[in-house]
C-alpha cells in the first residue's frame, strides 16, 4: 500500500492517476466493506468525477497540490454537499447537507478525492462503534476485535488499505484511541488549529478533526492542509497554517520529554512495557528522558463525563423533528419531539443526554457542570506547569490492546475508563498523538502518547518519526 | 383609572428592541421584515448540523450606542445558551448574555424630572415565527403549524430597567423616551407594529412604605397603550386580590387587548429550567477602548438634549407648544426648526409647522430643504404669505419639490401691496359704520370681523398681522 505521499507525487508526475488510485480504492472497498463495515456510503460516482477533474487539471498543467489524486475516507460526522451524513444515527435519517465542512472545501482544493463516509460511535459518542445504529465496524487487523472509537470506521479504512488517509474527529480520544488498535497514526492538533466548521458538533469545547495515515509523514502532510484560521469558526487560531511535513525529520536531540505516571499507570504490561521502550528509544536518539507526576490528571475522567455530556445535551437538541432528519408523528408538536428523539436516539447518546442535562440543572449546575470547569482549569494549569519542564510528554495512548466485541458493553464505566489517557489534552485544549510502537497480546498494535503544549505539532510529528523509524518502519 | 389610596405599584420594564443591522446576529443572512417566508435563512440560522456562530460587528456596535446613550458601563461580556425546546427555535436553544452582560447600570432620565435606573442592557438573538393554524390557534391544539425563519437570528437588545417605575402612565413615558433614544442610537426603526420594539412589564404592588410585593411578569406587549392599560389593569387586580385578603401568586400573564384583561400564562413554580451556560461555539467579547471611542465618536445627540435645545429657542413656551416640540423630536425634524431660528430668531412659528404640516407628510420631507423652509416661514413671518398660503406653498413643496417663492407667485400668492390693503379697509369701513364704531370703542372681536372680511375680499391673499396694524393706523 502507498504512502499518501507517494500517490500524490505519483499522481502529479504522471507514473499514476487520480482515477487509478481510485479504482484501487474501490475494488478494496468492494472486496472488504461488507465483511469491516468501514463505509456507510462510498460516493462512487462524486469520487469518479472529483478524480477526473483532478487528472483533467493535470493534464492541463495546472498545480493540483500536495494531496493530489489521494483518495481518502470521511467521518460520518463531517458535512459533504449532497452526501448522506448521519452520524450513525437513525435521527439523521434522510438528511443530506446543503454545506461543505471547512475540512472538505480543503481536502479537495489540495487535490484530494473523497471517497465515501465512514462509521462511528453514534455522534461520537463510544470507543468501539458498537454504538453505531449501522452496526459495529471491525478491526481489520482481528476481525473479532474492536477498532476503537469512535472514529472506528476511518481507522479501519486506512488499516484495511482502503485509503491511505482519514478524516476523524477527536472529542476524548475519538481519533487517537482507534489509531492505535489499528495500528495508526493518528491526530488530536490543538484546539482551534483545524476549523470545526462543519463538524457535527458533541462537545464543541473539545471537538477538534484530525488524521489518520499509516506513516508519521502522511499525518503531517494531511494536517497541513487541514490546519489554517477560518472565519466561519470564532473559535479558530487567528494564524495560517504551520509548517509540518518539513519538519518531520527534526529529530528530538536536545528535546526533554516527560515520562507521566498518571499517563500509562493501570494500562496492561504490555503497554506500559511498550511506553518504557519508547522513552529508551527516545533516549537513544538524543533526548533528555524526565520522569514526572502530573496528579490532577487522575480527575480528569470524570470532569470530562460533565463537561462533554453537558455540552451534548445542549447541542443534540436540534435533533427535534421539526426541521430535518427523523420524524415520528404524534398528536402534537411537543409529542412529535419526544417520539423523535426516543426513536431517534441510541442508549449510549439518551444516557449522555441525560446526564449532561442533570450536571447543568438548576441546583445541580455548581455541584456538577461548575465543579467540572474547575478541574478543567486546573488540568490546563498542571500541563503549563509541566511543560515549564519539559518540551513534550510521553504516556500510553489506551490501557490495553484491542478488545473483543461486547468486552465492554454491559459497563459504560469499563468503556469510559478506556480513554482515561487520552481524555486530558483535550481538556486542556493541548495537541497530542497516537504513533504505533511495538505489538502486544496476539500480535496486535500498541499505540504510544506523544502529548505537547499548544501549536507543538511539528515537535510531535518529529518525535513520533523517531518511534516509527525505531520500530522498524524507515 | 388610579390606585386605591395608600396602594402603590412598583414596576420594572424588559424592553426588546430588534436592531438594524444589515446582517444576523451570528450570519451572513439579510436582517429583513417582510421577506417571502425561509428566504433570509442560511446553515447557521437554520442551526444545521455542524454550523457554528460567529459575532456580527455592526450589531456591537449598536449594544454599545444603545450602552453609552443609557450611560451604562461597557463591560468584556460572554454569550450563554439558554437551553429550551421550541419548534421557532432552530437549535432549540437561544444564544443570549447572562451574567456578563455587554452594557451593565446606567439610567434614563424622563421629561417629567423623574429618573429610571437601568439594570442591564444584553445581546441575544430572536427566534423564528409560528403560525398555527386551525384547532385552538395555539401551539398545543393546533391542526398544523407553520414555521418562518427569517426573523431566526434577528440582533436583539434586552433592556432591563430597575424596579423605579410608580405609575401606569410614567412606564408609558419611559418606553416613549426610550423609543427615541434607540431610533437616536439608529440601533432600532422604533415601529411597535412590525415587532421592533416589546415590552414585558414586571407590576407589583405594596401599600406606602411596605417592602415590594410578589411580582406579575406581563409578557409580550406591543403598543404604547397596551403597556400603559396593561400595567394599570394588572395592579389593580393586585390590590383588588390583597384587599380581599388573597394573595398575589408570582406568576407570568397575558394581555388580551381585546378584552383589557390580562390572565395567567404559566406560575413560576413550572417554569423551565434553562440550563443556561456559556456558548463554547463563541469567544468572549471585549472590545478595547479604540472600539468604543469610535463608537461614541459617531453617536448623535439623544432625544432630551435636542428637546432642550429647541425649548430654549421659544420665549415662555405653552403647554400645546411643548407638545408640538415633542413631535419635533420624535419625527427627528428639529433642522428645520433651528434653521429658522438661526435666520429669524423666531422659532414658535416654525415649530407649529414642522408639528403639523411636516408631521402630516412626513414621508415627503426628504423634498424639502431647510432653505426652503426658512424662506417660507420668513413669509409668512413678515406678512408677506397668510398662514393659509403659508401652509399651501409647504404642501406643494414636500409633494413635489421646487421654489417656495415660484410656487408662491404662481399661486397668485403676492403680497397684497400696502395700497390695496389700506384701501380694501377703508371701504370695509364705509361699508361697516356700527361694526367699525364699536371696535374704535375698544371691542377687540371686531377685529376679527374686518380681518374675516378683507379674507374674503382678497380671497385669502391678505395676511391677519397687516390687516390689524391697518386697522390700529385707523383707529
Amino acid at each position: 500500500m502507498k504512502s499518501a505521499t507517494q500517490i500524490a507525487a505519483d499522481v502529479r508526475s504522471g507514473a499514476s492517476s487520480a482515477a487509478a488510485e481510485l479504482e484501487r480504492t474501490l475494488s478494496v472497498i468492494a472486496e472488504r466493506n461488507e465483511e469491516l463495515n468501514v463505509f456507510l456510503h462510498v460516493d462512487i460516482d462524486g469520487a469518479r468525477a472529483a478524480a477526473a477533474d483532478v487528472d483533467a487539471r493535470i493534464a492541463n498543467g495546472d498545480n493540483v497540490g500536495p494531496l493530489a489524486g489521494v483518495p481518502i475516507a470521511i467521518k460520518d460526522n463531517l458535512c459533504q454537499v449532497g452526501i448522506p451524513t448521519t452520524c450513525s444515527s437513525k435521527i439523521l435519517e434522510g438528511w443530506r447537507p446543503p454545506y461543505n465542512a471547512t475540512v472538505i472545501e480543503r481536502i479537495v482544493a489540495a487535490g484530494a478525492v473523497p471517497v465515501g463516509k465512514t462509521n462511528l460511535d453514534e455522534f461520537a459518542m463510544g470507543s468501539s462503534t458498537e454504538n453505531s445504529a449501522f452496526g459495529p465496524s471491525r478491526n481489520p487487523l482481528d476481525p473479532t476485535r474492536v477498532p476503537g472509537g469512535s472514529s472506528g470506521g476511518s481507522a479501519a479504512a486506512v488499516a484495511s488499505n482502503m485509503t491511505s488517509l482519514s478524516l476523524g474527529s477527536d472529542t476524548g480520544g475519538s481519533i487517537r484511541q482507534p489509531a492505535a488498535l489499528c495500528g495508526l497514526v493518528g491526530v488530536k492538533p490543538t484546539y482551534g488549529l483545524v476549523s470545526r466548521y462543519g463538524l457535527i458538533a458533541f462537545a464543541s469545547s473539545l471537538d477538534q478533526i484530525g488524521p489518520f495515515s499509516k506513516t508519521v509523514a502522511d499525518s503531517a502532510l494531511l494536517l497541513e492542509v487541514l490546519a489554517g484560521h477560518d472565519p466561519k469558526d470564532s473559535t479558530s487560531l487567528p494564524e495560517a497554517s504551520p509548517s509540518l511535513v518539513a519538519h518531520v525529520n527534526d529529530g528530538v536531540a536536545g528535546q526533554r520529554i516527560g515520562l507521566v505516571r498518571e499517563l500509562f499507570d493501570g494500562a496492561d504490561e504490555s503497554v506500559v512495557t511498550a511506553v518504557r521502550a519508547a522513552a529508551a528509544a527516545l533516549r537513544e536518539a538524543g533526548a533528555k528522558i524526565v520522569d514526572l507526576s502530573i496528579p490532577e490528571l487522575e480527575l480528569t475522567l470524570s470532569a470530562y463525563y460533565l463537561i462533554a455530556p453537558a455540552e451534548a445535551s445542549s447541542n443534540l437538541a436540534r435533533y427535534d423533528g421539526v426541521r430535518y432528519g427523523l420524524r415520528v408523528k404524534a398528536d402534537d408538536v411537543t409529542a412529535m419531539m419526544e417520539a423523535t428523539r426516543t426513536a431517534g436516539f441510541g442508549a449510549e447518546v439518551k444516557r449522555r443526554i441525560m446526564l449532561g442535562t442533570y450536571a447543568l440543572s438548576a441546583g445541580y449546575y455548581d455541584a456538577y457542570y461548575g465543579q467540572a470547569l474547575k478541574v478543567r482549569t486546573l488540568t490546563i494549569n498542571a500541563f503549563a506547569r509541566a511543560y515549564e519542564q519539559v518540551d513534550l510528554l510521553l504516556g500510553a495512548t489506551t490501557p490495553s490492546v484491542a478488545f473483543k466485541f461486547g468486552a465492554k458493553t454491559a459497563d459504560p464505566m469499563a468503556m469510559y475508563l478506556n480513554d482515561v489517557f487520552t481524555i486530558p489534552t483535550n481538556l486542556a485544549g493541548d495537541p497530542a498523538l497516537s504513533v504505533p510502537f511495538t505489538t502486544g497480546e496476539e500480535g496486535l498494535p500498541i499505540g504510544v502518547q506523544l502529548l505537547g503544549p499548544g501549536r507543538s505539532e511539528a515537535r510531535l510529528f518529529a518525535a513520533a518519526r523517531v518511534l516509527e523509524i525505531a520500530d522498524g518502519r524507515p | 383609572m388610579t390606585l386605591p389610596d395608600d396602594w402603590e405599584m412598583v414596576v420594572g420594564l424588559e424592553v426588546h428592541t430588534e436592531l438594524l443591522t444589515k446582517s444576523k446576529l451570528f450570519c451572513g443572512c439579510q436582517n429583513h421584515f417582510g421577506s417571502e417566508p425561509n428566504t433570509n435563512i442560511c446553515p447557521v440560522c437554520l442551526g444545521l448540523p455542524g454550523s457554528l456562530p460567529v459575532l456580527n460587528r455592526e450589531a456591537v456596535d449598536f449594544a454599545m450606542r444603545i450602552g453609552m446613550a443609557l450611560h451604562s458601563t461597557i463591560a468584556p461580556s460572554t454569550f450563554h445558551r439558554k437551553n429550551y425546546f421550541y419548534p421557532d427555535q432552530s437549535k432549540d436553544y437561544q444564544i443570549s448574555q447572562y451574567d456578563l452582560p455587554i452594557n451593565s447600570g446606567g439610567y434614563l432620565d424622563l421629561p417629567d424630572g423623574s429618573r429610571v435606573s437601568i439594570e442591564r442592557a444584553h445581546m441575544e438573538e430572536d427566534t423564528g415565527k409560528s403560525t398555527h393554524l386551525g384547532g385552538s390557534g395555539r401551539l398545543a391544539g393546533a391542526d398544523s403549524s407553520l414555521v418562518d425563519y427569517n426573523r431566526c437570528g434577528v440582533p436583539l437588545v434586552e433592556i432591563v430597567s430597575g424596579p423605579d417605575i410608580r405609575s401606569s402612565a410614567q412606564a408609558r413615558t419611559y418606553a416613549a423616551e426610550l423609543r427615541g433614544i434607540l431610533i437616536a442610537t439608529g440601533a432600532s426603526d422604533g415601529r411597535l407594529e412590525e415587532g421592533s420594539m416589546r415590552f414585558d412589564a414586571n407590576v407589583s404592588v405594596r401599600r406606602s412604605g411596605q417592602p415590594f410585593g410578589t411580582r406579575c411578569e406581563i409578557k409580550n406587549l406591543n403598543s404604547l397603550r397596551s403597556l400603559q392599560r396593561a400595567i394599570e389593569y394588572e395592579a389593580l387586580r393586585q390590590v383588588e386580590l390583597l384587599e380581599g385578603g388573597g394573595v398575589v401568586r408570582q406568576e407570568t400573564r397575558h394581555w388580551d387587548e381585546n378584552l383589557g384583561e390580562t390572565s395567567t400564562l404559566r406560575v413560576k413554580e413550572d417554569a423551565d429550567d434553562y440550563r443556561y451556560f456559556r456558548d463554547p461555539d463563541l469567544v468572549d467579547l471585549a472590545p478595547d477602548q479604540a472600539w468604543q471611542d469610535r463608537v461614541r465618536a459617531a453617536l448623535s445627540p439623544m432625544p432630551a438634549q435636542r428637546r432642550g435645545e429647541v425649548v430654549a429657542l421659544l420665549r415662555e413656551p405653552s403647554d400645546a407648544q411643548l407638545d408640538a416640540v415633542e413631535v419635533v423630536i420624535d419625527l427627528g425634524l428639529e433642522k428645520y426648526v433651528h434653521a429658522v431660528a438661526d435666520a429669524s430668531g423666531d422659532a414658535g412659528l416654525a415649530v407649529a409647522r414642522v408639528a403639523n404640516e411636516l408631521a402630516a407628510d412626513v414621508d415627503h420631507v426628504a423634498n424639502l430643504s431647510t432653505e426652503s423652509f426658512v424662506a417660507t416661514v420668513l413669509m409668512e413671518q413678515r406678512g408677506e404669505l397668510s398662514a393659509t398660503q403659508a401652509k399651501t406653498v409647504l404642501g406643494e413643496v414636500l409633494a413635489s419639490g421646487g421654489d417656495p417663492h415660484a410656487i408662491a407667485a404662481s399661486k397668485g400668492f403676492e403680497q397684497l401691496s400696502a395700497d390695496t390693503l389700506g384701501s380694501t379697509v377703508a371701504s370695509l369701513i364705509d361699508a361697516h359704520p356700527d361694526e367699525w364704531q364699536r371696535y374704535r370703542e375698544g371691542d377687540e372681536k371686531l377685529a376679527q370681523f374686518f380681518i374675516g372680511q378683507v379674507m374674503k375680499l382678497t380671497r385669502g391673499q391678505a395676511n391677519g398681522k397687516a390687516v390689524i396694524a391697518e386697522l390700529q393706523a385707523r383707529r
